[in-house]
Order: C-alpha cells, then structure tokens, then sequence
C-alpha cells in the first residue's frame, strides 16, 4: 500500500511538472523558444526510432563513461599515496586545488588543442572525478578509526588482512557517496565538452547542430536524452552499491 | 613472574606511572583494581606493547598470542557479530565462543542491531575464539546482568589461560575465585 502510494504521489509531482511546462510553452506561443512537452517526447520517441541516435548516444556514453571510470581509479590511487605520505600530500595538494579551481572550459579549450575531439570528454570527465573521488577517499582513509586498526594488528591481522578487513569496509560509503556525485557532473561537464570539441557522433555534436539551425524542439529532446541516460546509470550506480554494501 | 622494574610515562603532561614496579602472576587469575583514571589501561597497553614506557623495563612476558578485551568494544559496524568475533579466528571458533556466551540467536546482526551488553559479549566471544595463550579484559563486565556475567568468567576460566582483568566492581572480581590482586594507584 505504502509503494503504491508513494508511486502515486511520484506521478502526480512528474504531472504538475510537465502541466507547468506545457502551461509556458503556451504561454510563450513560439515552439522556437519553448517547446511543449509533447513535442520534445514526440521527437525523442522518433529519435530512438533511429539507429543512429543510438550510435550517437552509445559513443557518447563510452567517452564520457571511460572518462569516469578512469577519474574514480586515478582518484583512488592519488588518495591511497596523498592519505599514507603527508609529504605527497603537501606536494600534490596545489595541483588538486587547481584543478577543482580551473572553469571547466578552459580545460575543454586546453585539452582541444593538445587531444583528438574523441578524447576531449573522456579527458574532461576524467578531471571532473578524479578530484572528487580523490578528496573523499583520502578523507575516509584517514579517519578509519585507529582504535579498530589498533584491534585488528593485536587479533593478529598482518597489513593486507588490515586492509581488506578493516580500511575498506571503512572507507567504502564515503567513497561510493563520491561515486555517484561525481557521476552527474561527469555527464554534464563531458557533454560541454562534446558540445565545444564536436566529435563526429555525439550528443554534443547533436546539440550544437539543432543551435545552430535553431532547431529548439531538437535541442530540447537531445537534452532530455542525457538527463534520462544520466538518472538511468546514477540508479544503476545506487543499486550496484546497494549491493557491495549489503544494505 | 612477569616483573614491572621503575616503569615511568607521562601522557599529554601528566605523569601516569612514577617509579612504578610490582610483580605479576603469569597464570591463574590477576585482577588490578584502583580508582579510574589512574593508569589500569595504560598498563595493559604497556604489557601488550602497544604503548611504550618513557623508562623501565617490563620482563618475564611470557604470551605470543594475547586476546584482548579492550575497555570500548571496538566492534566493526559494518561486520555482523559472527563476522566481528570470527576477526582473528576462524567462523567454526567464532560461532562456538559466541554460543558459550549466549548469543547463538543474534550472531547475524550488526552491532547497531545489539543491546550494549550484547555488543561486550561480541567483543569478549572475539577474545575467545583467538585462543590466545593470556586474556586480557578491561573492564569485561560492562553492560551484563549477572547471568551474563557468570556465564563469561565460565568462558574464560575453560579456555585455560593466564587472565588479567580490570575491574572496579567487588562483585565482579570475585566471581574469578581465587585470583591475585594488584592495587593501582
């Protein structure tokens, strides 16, 4: 009863939104500037009738996904070095520090002249992560309470055995939470990549394509393409790491 | 004999042990009393060499394999109570020390799942299953009624070891029987 309800309560919140939308887009009078809902999920619709849209979006999903994949392992890697050397972490905090601080563009305008347009989301996706999932993680190692870690090496745990019995688990929620924050603006910010470094076959590409023809209908189904596939994999990302966390 | 020669540390400005010595039983039963906060701990931790004297010398130590109790439970939140007592053991031990302690029917909960008194048996069931060659209980008692607490000196005394225990209750010590005592502080 309670599931039903609050699935009820879900459709009726997504309802109010799209009779606003469709409210101003009545409003505006001008599909050129605000499309209604019903156009954009027509010309979603037709646009997943299409296989290339597929190829469009499965390619945008691999840039921005290795990009991802490749942050979280970077960013795994310098907060295991930076959490066991205060000297590194001292040497490596100003680079963190700047890369958190730099506009994403900039490095989409860098990273345009030093890379093929392919790579430029991946890398941009890359550096939105790493940092995130760096900070956190290191912040979780290092407040793993000493007292378990103390327990753990008098009940005869040797380092691996301290490691995966006690620094892992420990560190696990902090550093899944970090996981899936950083997923969205990997998405968003590797997207804007696309839309600057306009790879043959992308999302990006797509959407600068219906800018400049105006094509507002267009533009707008595109972006609820991304905001779909990006609410898709944060829920795949949820429930995997419901699973890892047994809970 | 374990013997205790001139032992002196200060913790954080404040002196703990001034030219401290005694000599300890290395089997049967020790129980050290004294007011908190007079060092009962710190000694402990000074006989397991997980804290260093600033001087003096502690020798005769005879255990490899010590199980500790330590004052807080020091459980794994995230690990069940079979997977907390089984740490330094094997689930076969685990599950046997836990049943002698009367916690067969929660060793599948996570230790927010447990009462207080609960949660201290974990820890005293992880002690056990080590099958370390001395016990070491700080203040084991904690949070168990009397049938609880009989049922672990029980444990303890079967696993045939030299035991330590820190307590500030009477009641608790003589639930030992025959032990030596040694006043701190």
């Amino acid at each position: 009863m309670k599931a039903k309800n609050s699935w009820l309560k879900k459709a009726l919140i997504a309802l109010i939104y799209l009779a606003v939308w469709e409210a101003a887009s009545l409003l505006v009078g001008r599909e050129l500037l605000l499309p209604s809902p019903l156009s954009t999920l027509t010309r979603l619709v037709a646009l997943l009738g299409q296989w290339e849209s597929w190829a469009i979006t499965g390619l945008t999903l691999l840039r921005i996904m290795s990009g991802y994949v490749l942050g979280v392992a970077l960013g795994i890697l310098l907060a295991i070095v930076t959490a066991r050397s205060k000297l590194m972490e001292e040497f490596l905090a100003p680079f963190r520090s700047v890369v958190k601080a730099t506009p994403v563009t900039s490095f989409i305008l860098l990273a345009l002249l030093w890379l093929d347009s392919n790579l430029v989301p991946l890398f941009i996706a890359l550096l939105m992560v790493m940092p995130m999932v760096w900070t956190d993680t290191a912040d979780a190692i290092l407040h793993t309470d000493p007292r378990l870690i103390e327990m753990g090496k008098t009940f005869g745990l040797r380092k691996a055995g301290i490691i995966r019995k006690i620094y892992i688990p420990s560190v696990l929620p902090q550093f899944l939470a970090a996981c899936t924050t950083s997923l969205g603006f990997a998405w968003k910010s590797g997207v804007a990549a696309e839309i600057i470094a306009l790879p043959q076959r992308s999302i990006g590409y797509k959407l600068y394509e219906s800018k400049l023809r105006i094509e507002t209908v267009d533009l707008f189904a595109w972006t609820l393409m991304v905001i779909l596939l990006s609410m898709l994999l944060e829920k795949l990302l949820v429930k995997g790491m419901r699973r890892i966390r047994r809970d | 004999m374990i013997k205790i020669r001139n032992l002196n540390l200060s913790l954080g400005g404040k002196t703990v042990f001034c030219d401290f010595s005694a000599d300890l039983p290395e089997t049967g039963v020790t129980v050290f009393r004294g007011a908190s906060g007079m060092g009962k701990t710190t000694l402990f931790r000074m006989m397991l060499g997980l804290q260093k004297p600033d001087s003096g010398t502690i020798s005769g130590i005879a255990f490899q394999r010590p199980a500790v109790v330590f004052q807080e439970d020091r459980l794994m939140p995230w690990a069940s109570a079979l997977e907390n007592a089984a740490l330094g053991s094997g689930d076969e031990q685990a599950q046997a020390a836990l049943k002698k302690l009367g916690m067969e029917e929660s060793m599948y909960l996570l230790p927010r799942e447990l009462s207080g008194g609960m949660r201290r048996r974990v820890a005293i069931a992880r002690a056990l299953a080590y099958g370390g060659d001395a016990l070491f209980l700080d203040e084991p008692f904690t949070g168990l009624d009397e049938e609880n607490r009989k049922s672990t000196v029980k444990a303890v005394l079967e696993a045939g070891v030299p035991v330590y225990v820190i307590t500030h209750e009477d009641a608790g010590a003589e639930l030992f029987g025959p032990h030596e005592t040694v006043i701190i502080g």
